[in-house]
């Protein structure tokens, strides 16, 4: 069983929503297993994942259209495993958004609403309320077909938004979005989750996304979580093999413990042809095997040899991928293995490297992960 | 992307809708002929409608026509409701005891020859008559409903399965019970098809021989059963006239079904630029 | 769907599932019954399957003679092979045309399909009686086929069309040809372009294509289309019994005339089971057909 705590950045007091030992099966097929969970309040959690790893079922679970095979699920102190989907303060946001094609807008907006027995000028004020706060004033009359893809998404956000539920569930919002809309939507949407302070629980499988929006990220694999934390702790501090490689891109090498102290670890990696030193200690046996993990943009390049033993080695340039604010290079070691580095492009005076040109990589010591996962 | 038209399938399009269309041609042709033997041209008389009074001086013609009539609409009716039902119950309910058998069933009436469902119906009846009496527009009625309802499930499943689940679900997630989704969502989405196979079933109804004549009793004549005895016996101008009427219906219908169709498609194409001008 | 209660799911079901079994499979069972009792003089015309005797002891009475009878006497035979072989034929010839046919309508340019379509499926809307009946009128010794005949001098005096198989024949696949172009023009028309763009990209002729793509990827509507008029055509009566002539030996009208001329029911009930379970295997292949396209 995983039992995640969050690192930081959590309030303190009971969580708002929990699960626990929540699993899932189809058949023998168990897509979600024995997941435990604790989001707080007000918070914007992400469950981040490959197609097929579980996270759109456990999204599912948290609306009530799947019911648990084990495990329960509370929303601010009370189980709501067995409550059906129309009895829950959840609302969700669906991926194709899901509007009502036979009602405007306004009467979508408006369905949760009436489902409540809200009265009729309460509705029309509400509903008046939210439209604006999504700037979609003056469409209430439009029908779905005749708006954009921005628009739909925005009508569909402020009917989930209209019943201020308790938890909204969002999957994958920004994906049916092209790049520059999907930059504007995801300010919005974090302006308006500040504003309304409802907790947001994300599903996506777009690392991007998670980094920009979550507070904290969920990684999951195979029906279970990995990793909780915020975007730092998880891009800086992964606990696996998995969640290195599945963040942004890393150099991860092979390595076994040659001293390991409470200060300090260093670690003979035979790919490298060094010896890697780590200013923090690792947690493992002695002599372990582990997996060391270096970020391309940690990765220093030089014409000249940098001071030092360790953390230093000689490469080529074999590969160059100018990006406009960043210069990708993949270095060959003697020994053939290849290296990827990111230089930021600080100034147009800096030097570059050519296809073949001899180099010398270095990195601070801090800026290795050791992986014993 | 160029258009090759083949020359082979042209002649074969305008042979085939020849094939179709020259029999009802004909029939509407020869039914403003004076003579009485149906296809000998009386030049000097024709043309004419007097077989046209005479159509609807035959009280026993108008009679069967009336009772076909109500029979086709409870029928259509009734099937339409039991075809939703089921409909639902095979698109939405992923596996359940029995539906095996309950597929075959609702696709068998389609498909086997009337006169074994027909058969078996009348014993069916003979077997209930203490329960539900003599045979007449009750037992046709039920026996068309049992056969039309296979229809309407093919038109209403079809329109069902289009339907995107996440709006049901975005319903009930928003509050929405189950019965209140099914009626607020679901049923005006699928309307169309409802329509759609309730005409389909009453003209089912309307036209059907094999299984009334099993099923009918004496007093029961449709108007199916008139025209059959009529025509066993030889052409008849009066049946020229009657098929000339049902043939002006059914195309004004069509005609209007196809205006209503072109309309719907227009207003959609404005809508879809409406969209496009928008911006994000 | 996590939230239907079992109790709800099952009250959407039973309604149709009852009526159904009521009013579809109960008839079959009766006829089964049936098939295997004898004659009386009685209404109805069956002797009872099960009897009490005055020892109060009950005894079923399962006559095979019906079976026997149907499967070894020469007409019933003869009936049954002559409907697969009209249904058959009609079914190739419908085939035959319906495929063109559903192929011009399908590639036809936009507004032109919603028309042709609706035309293709007019026919199918007026009577079905009445249309089998224009055919009694153009094909009389006196109708205007013979008439035009005569008038050209290809014949000297009129033929005898109608009450002849090939009338049957004619009016076989003028009735089923919308059975048979409807599921092919749906087919036909799910059919990707592009594939045949790729096809004449890579040097295939178009006759070629038509034959290596276009039909096998229309397989299944092919299929859907041949069973929607074998099937009940095997078992047809009215057009038979129209324009059909008295050595015309289609099984549907045989049990037609056993039932209400003969008023054998057992015999009647007997073909009507030989005829289900010939056409069973039929149904089964139509049902795979359509639940494999459903998937699709």
């Amino acid at each position: 069983m995983h039992e995640v705590q969050p690192r930081s950045g959590a309030t303190a007091g009971s969580p708002y929503v929990r699960l626990e030992g929540l699993t899932k099966r189809f058949g023998d097929f168990v897509a979600v297993g024995q997941v435990s969970l604790e989001i707080a309040r007000g918070e914007i959690f992400c469950l981040l994942g490959a197609s097929g790893c579980g996270k759109t079922t456990l999204l599912r679970m948290l609306a009530g259209f799947e019911t648990p095979t084990a495990g329960s699920i509370w929303i601010d102190g009370v189980d709501v495993t067995q409550v059906p989907p129309y009895e829950r303060p959840v609302n969700m946001m669906f991926q194709s958004y899901a509007l009502f094609p036979h009602m405007t807008v306004a009467q979508n907006v408006a369905f949760g609403l009436r489902q409540d027995g809200t009265g009729k000028t309460e509705i029309a004020e509400r509903v008046r309320e939210m439209l604006a706060m999504v700037q979609l004033e003056g469409y209430e009359k439009r029908k779905p077909h005749q708006l954009s893809g921005g628009q739909r998404q925005r009508v569909a956000l402020a009917r989930a938004l209209v019943k201020r539920p308790k938890l909204l569930l969002l999957d994958e919002p920004l994906g049916a979005l092209d790049k520059k809309l999907r930059e504007r939507t995801q300010f919005e949407l974090v302006t308006l989750q500040e504003k309304l302070g409802v907790t947001f629980v994300i599903v996506t499988h777009d690392q991007e996304e998670a980094m920009t929006l979550a507070s904290r990220i969920g990684v999951m694999r195979a029906g279970e979580i990995l990793q909780v934390g915020t975007p730092t702790d998880i891009y800086e501090f992964p606990g696996s093999r998995f969640v290195a490689d599945f963040i942004g891109s890393v150099n991860m090498v092979d390595g076994t413990l040659l001293e390991d102290e409470p200060g300090h670890v260093r670690i003979t990696c035979p790919q490298l042809d060094c010896t890697v030193y780590v200013d923090h200690g690792v947690s493992a046996p002695p002599d372990a095997a582990v997996a060391v993990a270096i970020r391309p943009e940690k990765i220093q390049l030089s014409r000249d040899r940098p001071p030092g033993t360790d953390n230093v080695l000689a490469g080529a340039v074999v590969g160059i991928a100018y990006l406009g604010d960043a210069t990708r290079y993949l270095v060959q070691l003697p020994n053939g293995f290849q290296l990827r580095v990111t230089a930021p492009n600080v100034s147009r005076r800096e030097e570059r490297f050519d296809h073949g040109d001899p180099v010398w990589l270095h990195w601070h010591a801090s800026s290795p992960v050791v992986v014993t996962r | 992307m160029h258009q090759r038209r083949s020359w082979f399938v042209l002649s074969m399009l305008c042979f085939g809708f020849a094939f179709l269309y020259v029999p009802i041609l004909s029939m509407i042709v020869y039914s403003f002929n004076a003579s009485r033997l149906v296809t000998v041209w009386d030049s000097a008389h024709s043309p004419t409608l007097v077989w046209y009074s005479e159509l609807f001086r035959n009280d026993e013609i108008m009679d069967a026509a009336g009772l076909s009539f109500r029979i086709a609409a409870v029928n259509a009716t009734g099937a339409v409701i039991l075809g939703t039902l089921a409909a639902f119950a095979l698109e939405r309910f992923r596996r359940f005891r029995g539906r095996g058998l309950f597929s075959l069933l609702t696709t068998a009436p389609m498909v086997l020859p009337e006169v074994i469902t027909g058969l078996s119906l009348l014993l069916l009846f003979v077997v209930l008559e203490p329960l539900i009496g003599a045979r007449g527009a009750t037992t046709i009625t039920i026996a068309h409903m049992t056969f039309s309802m296979a229809y309407a499930i093919v038109v209403i499943q079809a329109r069902l399965a289009t339907v995107d689940r996440s709006l049901e679900e975005a319903a009930m997630d928003l509050g929405a019970r189950p019965l209140k989704v099914f009626a607020v969502i679901t049923l005006p989405l699928i309307a169309p098809a409802i329509a759609s196979a309730w005409v389909l079933s009453f003209i089912l109804s309307w036209d059907d021989i094999v299984i009334t004549s099993f099923v009918s009793g004496p007093g029961s004549t449709t108007l199916p059963q008139y025209v059959f005895s009529k025509v066993r016996l030889g052409v008849s101008p009066d049946i020229n006239a009657l098929a000339t009427i049902l043939v002006l219906i059914v195309s004004v219908a069509v005609f209007i079904a196809g205006t209503v169709m072109m309309r719907r498609d227009q207003r959609r194409i404005r809508d879809a630029q409406i969209a496009l001008g928008a911006g994000g | 769907m996590a939230s239907g209660s079992r109790l709800g799911r099952w009250g959407v079901i039973a309604l149709p599932y009852l009526w159904l079994a009521v009013f579809f499979l109960v008839p079959f069972l009766i006829v089964l019954k049936i098939s295997f009792s004898n004659v009386q003089l009685s209404m109805p015309p069956v002797e009872p399957a099960l009897t009490w005797d005055a020892d109060h002891a009950v005894h079923l009475r399962l006559h095979l003679s019906n079976f026997a009878f149907v499967l070894s006497d020469r007409l019933y035979i003869e009936a049954f092979a002559e409907s697969l072989l009209i249904a058959a034929v009609s079914t190739v010839i419908s085939l035959l045309i319906g495929y063109p046919m559903a192929y011009g309508i399908a590639r036809a340019p936009g507004t032109w399909r919603n028309v042709l379509f609706l035309l293709v499926v007019l026919p199918f809307f007026t009577s079905f009686l009445l249309r089998v009946y224009a055919w009694m009128g153009l094909l009389g010794r006196a109708g205007p086929v013979n008439g035009l005949l005569l008038k050209l001098g290809l014949i000297h005096e009129p033929l005898q069309l109608l009450q002849t198989n090939f009338a049957v024949y004619l009016g076989m696949v003028y009735s089923y040809l919308p059975f048979m172009v409807l599921p092919l023009y749906s087919a036909i028309e799910k059919l990707d372009l592009t594939l045949l763009e790729a096809a004449a990209d890579l040097g295939c002729r178009p006759t070629k294509a038509f034959f290596t793509i276009t039909l096998p990827l229309t397989r299944e509507g092919i299929f859907a289309g041949c069973l929607l008029v074998f099937i009940p055509a095997v078992g047809e009566y009215v057009i038979p019994a129209l324009l059909g002539g008295p050595d015309t030996l289609m099984i549907g009208r045989v049990v037609w005339d056993e039932f209400f001329g003969n008023r054998d029911w057992p015999v009647a009930s007997a073909l009507a089971i030989v005829l289900l379970v010939l056409l069973s295997g039929f149904v089964l292949l139509l049902q795979y057909v359509q639940s494999r396209e459903r998937e699709a």
